[in-house]
């Protein structure tokens, strides 16, 4: 395949600071924008308002996970101890739920904490080895110390030569297609 | 819409501001550069003699296993009375020095205290570390160690599960889950550093390797949003795991009958104990680590001096601890509650009580003075004495209760063998071992998180690119 054909994937655009990524940010939420994402080497503090992002959803894979957890642990020591069988500890009940919850808390968290990573991996999409941004060359300095704004082609209010010049003019110091 | 018009934040006057937590106002590419630099340069002489001992005795320690597995538990020290030696004794020493890892990384998290970015990478890998020196013991205590699936739940050869009722089946579950949970918050915090590590790669097998770990981390903020996220949650489950745990080692003891175990006092004790002792091995690693690796900027002495303030905080709950003990064995009026405090002070271990006294109540004390804490030498010789007290600390409840229990008949002295002291050390070798190899290959910073704390990574800071008055808008 040859240069000419090979697709364009976005378009993306440099900044020095934060700060002016998070104005630039909150205009192109105000603007509508829809299939765009801001880079950075950490999260930046008032990103998710600027970008018009909601709450993220990986409570919920844990809260799963963690009621799972709990239930596992319950209905195995019931099981094991005494429906399976039934062994008697100093003529006690065959089950307790006081004795029974030490191990269940502790699957609670264990299958808490998966939920939490796997929910985060999940929504993120990951891992996703191959991405048009990481063969970029200018890319990697988005985990050292500078900020991106990517605005891809298949946002329907993307048009080429528009959102360049609007990329500009919102302060990017270098705006640049992305191959696909 | 918009919603700022110009909001007028008032700069703070100059006495009032804030010391930045990385000296000198380093810029955010600095950081990458310092850590990164750790496992880019050429192998340091020091690193391969380190690893060199450490390798060592790791093999010392796996050849102290394999003896112990083809002979028997009488290689130990072990014998009627004193069935729990060094092994149960080590076992909580390490797996208490974990917790001070957790506590960084969950709790400080919880309680905003930004200076933990610097620390809390090599924290919680100290904590893996630490936990997987704890796990061997139990296991091959148990004698026949090709029968150790029996704490696993699953049934035995007829079909008896293992009863729950006992604290050491939570233990299980305890252990295993902290160790489970330690290792995927250390992962989920090196996701983006590993992505740093990608990014500056500039061999094949690099670029590969920290790639594949890296999971295709972009560093989108719609990626950090999640991931802010389960960071949240993760710690968030982590504080309540990181105290359960050590309240569960401590329910090992309390709910047997010993005099001297039997206490209502033990779990918050031992979970103090804990993060006190993690604490003095932060220190221990740490303060050479800033040195040998050029990290002052990082870690800096103010770091340094607030986690000798949490020593001193946690050294004191313990000392009140052990007043706590002896006044509810005199309260009690039980005179097998009592003999056994005697005993601990004035008995046969004497010597091993008044070590830990020293160690974990008395020299901490020396923290209150900003003169001790800015000495970093000095801090480093009060750290590992730290550590040792409260090896002994677990020494004397082990050994002693089990040594004098009720009936003198039952009475018995018990004295490690070369095995004993040879497999505990050994297991420095594998601490020291994994914690080398992680120190070269891996990020000790958590590289974003101490970005993050910067003031020029604020939008709402000037050095962060904030307009006059400190607003972004």
């Amino acid at each position: 395949m040859s240069e000419s054909v090979s697709k364009v994937y976005g378009l993306i655009a440099e900044f020095e600071t934060p700060a002016a990524t998070m104005r630039a940010a909150e205009q192109l939420r105000d603007l509508g924008f829809q299939r765009w994402d801001v880079f950075s080497p950490y999260p930046v503090h008032g990103m998710d308002q600027a970008m018009g992002l909601k709450n993220s959803k990986v409570g919920w894979f844990s809260f799963i996970g963690g009621a799972t957890g709990y239930t596992l642990g319950m209905v195995m020591i019931w099981w094991m101890n005494a429906a399976d069988y039934p062994i008697v500890v100093g003529g006690k009940p065959f089950f307790s739920p006081f004795s029974a919850f030490p191990p269940s808390y502790e699957l609670t968290i264990l299958l808490g904490a998966f939920g939490a990573l796997f929910g985060m991996l999940f929504l993120n999409r990951l891992p996703r080895l191959h991405h048009p941004l990481l063969k970029h060359r200018r890319f990697a300095l988005a985990s050292h110390d500078r900020f991106f704004i990517v605005i891809e082609t298949a946002d329907p209010k993307y048009q080429p030569e528009a959102t360049r010049k609007l990329l500009e003019s919102l302060g990017s110091t270098r705006v640049e297609p992305v191959e696909e | 819409m918009q919603v700022s018009t110009q909001v007028e934040v008032p700069v703070p006057p100059p006495e009032l501001a804030r010391v930045p937590l990385v000296a000198n106002n380093r810029p955010l590419g600095w950081i990458s550069d310092a850590v990164a630099r750790i496992s880019e340069i050429k192998t340091p002489t020091w690193w391969w003699i380190a690893f060199g001992i450490s390798f060592t005795m790791m093999l010392v320690c796996f050849a102290m296993i394999a003896y112990l597995m083809s002979t028997g538990v009488g290689v130990w020290g072990l014998g009627h009375p004193v069935m729990w030696g060094w092994a149960i004794v080590n076992f909580v020493w390490w797996i208490g020095i974990g917790h001070a890892g957790t506590l960084i990384s969950a709790i400080l998290f919880l309680l905003r205290q930004r200076w933990r970015t610097a620390v809390n990478r090599a924290a919680e890998a100290m904590t893996i570390f630490a936990v997987m020196c704890a796990g061997i013991f139990p296991v091959i205590h148990v004698g026949r160690i090709w029968l150790a699936w029996w704490l696993f739940p699953l049934p035995n050869a007829n079909n008896i599960w293992p009863q729950f009722r006992s604290p050491l089946m939570w233990d299980v579950f305890a252990v295993s889950t902290y160790f489970t949970v330690s290792v995927l918050f250390w992962y989920l915090g090196l996701i983006p550093d590993l992505a740093v590590y990608r990014d500056r790669a500039r061999t094949k097998v690099r670029q590969f390797l920290y790639g594949l770990f890296a999971l295709g981390w972009t560093g989108s903020n719609r990626h950090w949003s999640n991931y802010e996220k389960a960071y949240l949650i993760l710690a968030g489950l982590s504080t309540p795991l990181v105290l359960s745990v050590h309240s569960i080692v401590s329910l090992d003891f309390a709910v047997s009958q010993l005099p001297g175990w039997h206490t209502t006092i033990f779990p918050p004790y031992f979970v103090a104990g804990a993060i006190f002792s993690g604490f003095g091995m932060v220190l221990t690693l740490l303060i050479p680590i800033r040195k040998l690796c050029g990290l002052e900027d990082i870690i800096t002495k103010r770091h340094v001096e607030l986690m000798c303030k949490v020593t001193l905080a946690t050294g004191s709950i313990v000392g009140y601890a052990y007043g706590m003990e002896v006044f509810i064995a005199w309260y009690s009026g039980n005179p097998y509650e009592r003999y056994a405090f005697w005993n601990r002070a004035f008995g046969p271990y004497w010597w091993a009580y008044w070590i830990m006294i020293a160690c974990n109540v008395v020299i901490p004390q020396l923290f209150w003075f900003r003169k001790v804490r800015q000495n970093m030498l000095v801090v480093w010789i009060l750290s590992v004495l730290v550590n040792v007290g409260m090896w002994f600390e677990r020494f004397v409840i082990v050994v002693t209760t089990l040594a004098r229990e009720f009936l003198p008949a039952n009475w018995g002295f018990y004295a490690p063998t070369w095995v004993d002291i040879c497999t505990y050390l050994g297991t420095f070798g594998l601490f020291f071992t994994f914690f080398l190899l992680f120190m070269r290959f891996l990020p000790v910073i958590a590289i974003a998180e101490v970005k993050g704390v910067t003031p020029q990574a604020d939008p709402h800071h000037p050095l962060g690119g904030a307009r006059e008055g400190g607003h972004h808008g």
